[in-house]
């Protein structure tokens, strides 16, 4: 896989912003992102399942999978880099069904979430696990817009400006993990 | 006896705290830049490059090189002619890493109970392990541990007869298994031997050496050359995206066991590695 420059994308995304996208593609991403981990996920299904209104509205969103440190004096966010993805595959397919069109994240992904994907026309970006002074710098603005109780684990509005990450499943079923792997392999 | 007053190790503990978050260990940025160079795929090198490019970030302009600052792992070795006056150890460490992560803007990553999962808002408790050595000197050492990486380590129960094969076979099994899970570029301790809860600790021990030192016991850094070769054939590469740089140093350390078993413990390690000494 080559390293192609990287394509410039803005929220929220259409499915012909996702179509565009294909795995291994480099992507700056600006415009605004919802920060959510385990139990923000677990809190938003609940509701749900309750068949109420959720605090954010996911439709054309992207979640970025992210417990940001405290921010220092003078910076709207701390260190802000992704973490492990797969403890939210039971409920991210949930959140496509009503409209979630990407996720940030790190790791691989279930096959249900992959099946997701390609139903949803949604996709899902990696981005630098252990980066995250760097992806720090490319939040301009963050606000806790709900469960403020789970202190790093609360539902954060981000706003970035060219947040670097790379495509690592999209909607024709290509997993970065797979591909690349394979191709470095021995034995 | 010497006297050491407690607040000197609160002291301590907080400073490495800090100090581990924000400061990349140079070890490991030499290795990065020589990953660099090593690294056949393009996207691997990518992410080196911005890794290094991350740890100058976090120096200059403090922010902590991940947002995962790690549970405290504290190991304290103490002198026997050393008298500990001023108030109690754990209650010192412990009042340390909740400065250390507090007055630092570190993130708290503690769950209360962890079926409840409530966080404990200072990082506290710490994992804390003494031990009792000859001298009336006081040595601290704190590594705070990432759940990424952490949450991909193993331990098994081996047969005698599975031998230095059977340690080749778990380590190549968890660096596959884990894949992009711990943040490749990856360091591994590998700890062979006493039983069940010693190779845990062995295994943590070993992440503590110097990145790139070798065993002292020939055998067992010939071990860790196949090991990290092992690790690398993998084709797991930096961040699991496919590459040739997936781990970045191997240390071992072995132990006598019982004469029936073979406990093998593998803690995995991100590429962030922190730790620190400081011996009063
Ligand atoms: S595994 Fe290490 S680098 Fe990755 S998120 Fe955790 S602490 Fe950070």
């Amino acid at each position: 896989m080559a390293i192609n420059k990287p394509v410039r994308i803005t929220t929220p995304l259409s499915n012909v912003d996702v179509q565009k996208l294909k795995v291994g593609m480099p992507v700056l991403i600006s415009g605004v992102l919802y920060s959510a981990r385990d139990s923000a996920h677990k809190r938003l299904v609940e509701l749900l399942d309750k068949g109420k209104k959720l605090p954010i509205d996911v439709k054309g969103q992207i979640i970025y999978y992210m417990g940001p440190s405290p921010p220092p004096p003078g910076r709207p966010i701390g260190s802000a880099g992704p973490t492990t993805s797969y403890r939210m595959d039971p409920y991210a397919p949930r959140l496509m069904a009503i409209g979630l069109k990407g996720m940030i994240g790190k790791g691989t992904r279930s096959d249900e979430v992959k099946a997701a994907i390609k139903k949803y026309k949604s996709v899902y970006f990696a981005a630098i696990g252990g980066a995250g002074a760097l992806i720090s710098k490319c939040i301009i603005k963050c606000d806790v817009v709900a469960y403020d109780d789970l202190g790093p684990e609360a539902i954060r509005r981000l706003e970035v400006r060219e947040l670097p990450a790379v495509v690592a499943g999209d909607m024709y079923g290509g997993d970065i993990y797979e591909i690349g792997v394979k191709r470095y392999r021995k034995k | 006896m010497r006297k050491v007053n407690v607040a000197k190790i609160t002291a301590a503990v907080k400073k490495i705290c800090i100090d581990t978050n924000y400061k990349v260990d140079p070890d490991i940025i030499k290795a990065f830049k020589t990953g660099l160079r090593r690294e056949k795929s393009p996207v691997g090198r990518e992410i080196l490059r911005q890794l290094i490019c991350n740890a100058d970030i976090a120096r200059r302009e403090r922010i902590p090189i991940c947002q995962d600052c790690g549970l405290a792992v504290v190991f304290v070795e103490i002198g026997q002619d050393v008298k500990l006056v001023g108030g109690g150890l754990r209650q010192a460490i412990e009042a340390g890493v909740r400065q250390g992560y507090q007055q630092g803007y570190l993130r708290k990553s503690v769950a209360k109970d962890p079926m409840i999962r409530v966080n404990t808002g200072d990082n506290t408790p710490a994992i804390i392990h003494t031990e009792i050595v000859t001298g009336d000197k006081l040595r601290v050492t704190v590594a705070p541990k990432g759940g990424g990486s952490e949450n991909m380590s193993r331990l098994k129960m081996m047969k005698p007869a599975d031998g230095e094969a059977g340690v080749k076979e778990l380590v190549r099994e968890t660096v596959r298994e884990a894949g992009p899970n711990p943040c490749p570029p990856i360091v591994l301790g590998v700890g062979i031997g006493g039983n069940f809860e010693m190779c845990a600790i062995l295994a943590k021990k070993a992440l503590l050496r110097k990145l790139g030192k070798p065993n002292q016991d020939k055998r067992l850094a010939k071990l860790e050359q196949d090991l990290l070769r092992i690790a690398n054939d993998s084709g797991v590469g930096p961040q699991g995206a496919g590459g040739t740089v997936t781990c970045i140093g191997v240390a071992v350390e072995s132990r006598p066991c019982h004469i029936a078993s073979m406990p093998v413990a593998v803690n995995v390690n991100c590429h962030v590695s922190r730790h620190g000494s400081k011996i009063i």
